[in-house]
């Protein structure tokens, strides 16, 4: 059996002492307060598609968009502006962001790389975009072609240009809590990565668990450093359901303070990294979660599972999410 | 400062897995698996470092015609030094087939919903926990220890919310019986971190924390976070099933089981004396090609190469 990140990689919560007086314990601590309301960042129709294997046809994306428009949620990251010979399935970025019908008071970022990317953006009417740095050095120059470095030097252009339309940026951290080529990444780098793209002026920090290994003692080593260098009100968890352990990563970040979930409609998507296994955690499970934990979300879940069935129909495959499953009764 | 909300939850620094895919994982798959398969399961699970592989279950074939092999199987296995394996007993009949077939340790279920406790065993919750004191009376004279399992902790599929000072009575009636430890379970996954912390507030007032495990279910994905917080509770005994088995032909539940890996935030998991992870998952392709289907384990699914 192969791992695709050793076990000695994986970091845990390291020895503590099992107390056995812990009810007497836990019942004079202060209750963990959780945040109010979670905002909802839905990545289905750009992360989840742009790691399907088929190809949809646009007015696909611009109907999945369109159903999703109406289920509550405040943003929906609706396609990318990246070269299509990289990423075809994003080949009809500007179509898509065009052909979509913008319900107010719904935001729609788009992905843009560089200044080219940028540019075609806002000529298709971006009003918000996004970009990603890396955490690790090897994946950066393996999935971008450029260094760290480099990479901050072009947001650096990005964000400037966005700075002088007014234009939010949102930006991603990638291999947050693990990379497929480094394996363990350092909290610290993460953080220094984080405080960088926040410095220069994006307004939002998404913490990626780019290949899902984290588990909630990396997850909570990592938010301690970070939130040392970036506003908790922020931070945004974006993991993967690669190994099973997005609910329970999430559940440590909303027990620290973020207050912004990545998710994907369905669970779109699957991991390049673990061929045959998922990727993005599934909206509707998450909303399960938050709604049974009574956090107010703004999401009305039967209209989220009408656009995961929707989109799963479209792309022949069956859905990602459980509770999808278990409400259409099959397992 | 929620920080300090974290620390301050300490997390076990050992979990004990009781391994339950060899009878509530099978019970609820549609597939009749032969009994040397479940030998073999059971054999490839001793070998793996869980402590606790719940082998089979001593109800009437009638009922639950999975287990009907329930001799040969706990007569065929290779009872490894170290680990235990207990096996349901409904009622003294059953307990009695049991220990002449060899067990040496016995479970019994009570549920914290009374339509759920009429539909499924007939009779009400307080009737069947007089079956059950017969059963401990003659655990107790054989000194046979009793795992007493409690269904229905956080939402039923009859009465839909459960109160959880009902599940609190359950259990502790279940307790003072004789029960060594009893298992909370989440029967129809419906549980979240939320009504998984109320459940678990009242239950340890009643009983001591160490005596505690929980069973859920990932019916809708929330197992893991379910476990998470009984974790941070001071739980550390925790009920799974390998590659998820069990999941189908129950109409009214859909039950699947959550699934067994992987990635606990112990150190207990990938240390020296915890379960060997790739051992566990050679136990889980095995039984998945057995059933011919897929796991429902994602730590599977990602390190499989097709």
């Amino acid at each position: 059996i192969h791992f695709a990140v050793t076990p000695s990689r994986l970091s845990t919560m390291g020895s503590r002492a099992f107390s056995r007086s812990a009810p007497k314990l836990w019942n004079s601590l202060p209750k963990c307060k959780y945040p109010e309301f979670v905002k909802i960042v839905e990545v289905g129709p750009r992360d989840g598609l742009q790691n399907e294997k088929d190809i949809v046809p646009t007015r696909v994306k611009i109907q999945l968009i369109d159903m999703l428009s109406t289920t509550g949620l405040s943003v929906i990251e609706a396609t990318s502006f990246v070269s299509s010979k990289w990423v075809p399935q994003m080949a009809d970025h500007t179509d898509v962001l065009q052909g979509i019908q913008r319900v107010p008071h719904v935001r729609y970022p788009v992905l843009t790389p560089n200044m080219q990317g940028f540019q075609d953006a806002v000529a298709a009417g971006a009003t918000e975009v996004a970009v990603f740095g890396s955490a690790s050095e090897t994946f950066s120059r393996k999935n971008i072609n450029c260094s760290i470095a480099e990479s901050m030097l072009r947001f650096e252009e990005v964000i400037s240009a966005a700075k002088d339309r007014q234009i939010p940026v949102r930006g991603y951290v990638s291999c947050a809590l693990g990379c497929p080529h480094e394996g363990h990444i350092e909290p610290t780098k993460v953080a220094e990565i984080s405080k960088a793209l926040y410095d220069m002026g994006c307004y939002e920090i998404s913490l990626g668990d780019t290949i899902g290994v984290g588990t909630p003692s990396s997850m909570f080593k990592m938010l301690q450093k970070v939130m040392k260098d970036v506003p908790l009100s922020a931070l945004a968890v974006h993991c993967h359901d690669t190994y099973g352990q997005a609910l329970p990563n999430i559940l440590t970040a909303l027990q620290m303070g973020v207050s912004v979930v990545d998710s994907a409609v369905a669970g779109l998507g699957g991991c390049p990294y673990a061929q045959g296994s998922s990727g993005n955690v599934s909206t509707e499970d998450v909303l399960y979660m938050l709604h049974g934990m009574g956090i107010e979300t703004g999401v009305n879940l039967d209209r989220l599972l009408e656009a995961g069935d929707f989109i799963c129909n479209a792309l022949g495959r069956r859905t990602n999410s459980k509770v999808a499953q278990a409400r259409s009764g099959t397992l | 400062n929620n920080h300090q909300c974290l620390t301050a939850h300490a997390l076990p620094d050992k979990v004990k897995i009781v391994e339950v895919g060899p009878r509530d994982g099978l019970q609820n798959e549609k597939t009749v698996v032969p009994t040397e398969a479940k030998i073999n399961l059971i054999n490839m699970l001793s070998e793996s470092g869980v402590p606790v592989i719940e082998a089979t279950s001593f109800v009437s074939p009638k009922w639950v015609p999975q287990m009907a092999d329930q001799v040969e199987v706990m007569k065929g296995i290779s009872k490894k030094p170290g680990v235990s394996y207990p096996v349901l007993t409904p009622n003294l009949k059953g307990f009695e087939a049991a220990l002449k077939a060899g067990a040496s340790e016995v479970a019994i279920f009570g549920a914290a919903s009374e339509l759920f406790s009429k539909k499924n065993i007939n009779c009400s919750v307080e009737e069947s926990l007089q079956r059950f004191e017969e059963v401990m009376k003659a655990a107790k004279g054989a000194a046979v220890p009793v795992r007493g399992y409690v269904s229905c902790v956080v939402g039923c599929p009859y009465e839909g919310q459960v109160a959880p000072e009902k599940v609190a009575h359950v259990a502790k009636r279940l307790y003072s019986m004789g029960c060594y430890e009893i298992s909370l379970g989440d029967t129809i996954g419906v549980g979240t971190p939320g009504s998984m912390t109320k459940m678990l507030e009242a239950v340890c007032k009643e009983l001591p924390v160490s005596a505690l495990a929980v069973h859920c279910h990932d019916t809708y994905g929330q197992a893991l976070a379910n476990i998470l917080i009984a974790l941070q509770m001071g739980i550390s005994v925790v009920d799974s099933s390998v590659a998820g088995l069990g999941g189908q032909g129950i109409s009214w539940s859909l039950v699947s089981d959550g699934p067994c890996y992987l990635h606990l935030p112990c150190v207990s998991v990938l240390s020296p004396q915890g379960v060997d992870l790739p051992k566990l998952m050679d136990a889980g392709a095995f039984i998945c090609r057995t059933l011919n289907r897929k796991t429902s384990s994602k730590v599977a699914q990602a390190t499989c190469k097709l």
